[in-house]
């Protein structure tokens, strides 16, 4: 018993260390990234490339998937409210759930698994093949070079993505319930007013956000401190992939407690 | 002039470097031999900072690495090229893009014809043609990526020039060719070098003098008679395949 005890709290207290040094090795590298900063002659046309390949290359599977929750929300709110409150009010419904939460999150789980697992793979395989090295030993700053330009384009695009996610999935919604259910333009506009806050929208791109810090940072982490060959790489893709998707959650909880308040 | 002062690293439980003292004098060319696995390629990453020693220090032109700022550290980077084991080419840029990444110079970086001039002088001076500009490192060959980072490594004009197995996984007669460039270039750019290798026959073509690291410890340091000579059996056994022959001093 005694014995187990031991163990237990041998266990928990690496465990505490292990986080520990990972939360420091994550704040270094914001560190780094302030820092690389200042080089925007260096980081600043690579950013346009990162940026161009996140918003062209998401876009198609962004706009799909906002399409078909937007779609699904108007379908399934015709199922629950068809018959308590007047039709109006389900636009309503459906303009602040895409708005406030499916948009933002959809959007964010989406290139967690697109964006983060590539920049994950991509600083990976650079890594295990000392491309990061070599990069540092020609005096050169891989948080220049590598990090900010992914960074940056990442807290630029995201937004960008989940606002036409936003627009596409009421877009959806709304063609959806004019398919469903007796309900005019004008009444479908009225309703959305009725329940629209100015700051809806403001907190939904707060949101992606901070997605997007969490995604981009994540991932260049993960990717940066790949070690072991092939397996490595792997492991940094995967646990690129499942930390943003649990730290999205995570904001998305703690920034509705922190924002969303009367 | 480069400098190792009883260096000591290790990985986990694995002692890498024990004590390590090794120097390499201005113009001279170094090269350091031992089996595969004894922490040659990691001796050298401690000379440009890539690892840090656990003690002991480092000292390159009477600066040690280890209190360099970051700013400082680059541009003590700036002074070395390091060609790596297997290139470690960007493989997301062609080989100009490749090259032109070693020119250190930020004002040169930036002057597109300058960049241009340069990345060909140093294709020709590894003995690329022009077309290798435009290929990327998927596109070449074994040798040529070898050579394609040794073009990179001598487009900044550097001081040092630091050779992690340069001829590893070439056939002879491109190791022949590699070693001779290696000669070649530290005989034309009068840069002092320092070169890891398992590679005896390739060591004794190339060097001025000679060191062999094993089990962490550099247990010889010398001229090539100096190694011929010696009586270290470690010395003797890690010659023997090469110089069958070898009568070591009695």
């Amino acid at each position: 018993m005694a014995a187990e005890t031991l163990d237990l709290r041998r266990y928990v207290g690496r465990w505490t260390l292990s986080a520990a040094s990972e939360v420091g090795r994550v704040s270094l590298l914001v560190v780094d990234i302030v820092r690389s900063l200042r080089e925007v002659r260096v980081w600043f046309p690579r950013m346009m490339t990162e940026a161009w390949n996140i918003g062209v290359g998401s876009l198609f599977i962004v706009l799909l998937i906002s399409g078909f929750a937007g779609a699904v929300t108007a379908l399934q709110a015709r199922y629950q409210f068809t018959g308590t409150i007047p039709i109006y009010y389900l636009a309503g419904v459906i303009v602040e759930s895409i708005v406030l939460e499916l948009g933002p999150v959809l959007t964010g789980l989406v290139l967690a698994g697109r964006i983060g697992a590539r920049y994950a793979a991509e600083l990976g395989t650079m890594r295990v093949t000392e491309q990061i090295d070599a990069l540092e030993s020609l005096g050169r700053s891989p948080g220049s070079h590598l990090i900010v330009p992914r960074v940056i384009a990442g807290l630029i695009m995201i937004p960008v993505l989940t606002i036409l996610a936003d627009v596409m999935g009421i877009g959806a919604g709304w063609f959806s319930m004019k398919l469903v259910l007796p309900i005019t333009d004008a009444d479908f506009a009225y309703g959305a007013r009725s329940f629209w806050r100015s700051f809806d929208a403001t907190y939904s791109v707060i949101k992606a956000f901070f997605f997007a810090g969490s995604i981009t940072i994540i991932s260049c982490y993960m990717g940066f401190n790949t070690q072991q060959g092939a397996e490595g790489v792997g492991r940094s893709t995967t646990g690129a992939v499942v930390a943003s998707s649990v730290l999205i959650l995570l904001l998305d909880v703690l920034l509705a407690n922190l924002l969303l308040q009367q | 002039m480069i400098e190792l002062r009883n260096v000591h690293k290790r990985f986990g439980k694995q002692v890498v470097l024990d004590g390590v003292d090794f120097n390499v004098r201005e113009g001279e060319t170094v090269a350091l031999l031992g089996p595969s696995g004894t922490g040659k390629s990691v001796l050298l990453k401690h000379v440009i900072g890539l690892i840090r020693p656990d003690s002991g220090t480092i000292v390159v032109d009477d600066r040690e690495v280890g209190k360099l700022s970051r700013k400082d550290l680059a541009q003590m980077r700036s002074h070395i090229g390091y060609v790596f084991q297997n290139g470690a080419l960007f493989d997301s840029m062609n080989v100009f893009e490749n090259v032109r990444l070693g020119i250190t110079d930020e004002d040169k970086f930036r002057d597109e014809s300058y960049c241009r001039a340069r990345v060909l002088e140093c294709l020709k001076l590894v003995n690329l043609a022009p077309e290798t500009m435009a290929k990327f490192p998927a596109e070449l060959s074994g040798g040529m990526r070898k050579r394609v980072g040794i073009a990179r490594a001598i487009a900044g004009q550097p001081k040092y020039l630091l050779y992690d197995e340069p001829t590893s996984g070439l056939d002879p007669v491109n190791a022949d060719v590699i070693d001779s460039l290696v000669k070649r270039l530290d005989n034309e750019l009068g840069v002092t070098s320092v070169m890891v290798t398992h590679d005896v026959r390739g060591a004794f073509r190339v060097a001025d003098r000679l060191a062999l690291l094993t089990a962490g410890k550099i247990v010889q340091q010398g001229t090539q008679e100096e190694f011929l000579s010696s009586q270290n059996p470690k010395v003797q056994e890690f010659l023997e395949r090469d110089f069958p022959d070898a009568t070591f001093a009695a």
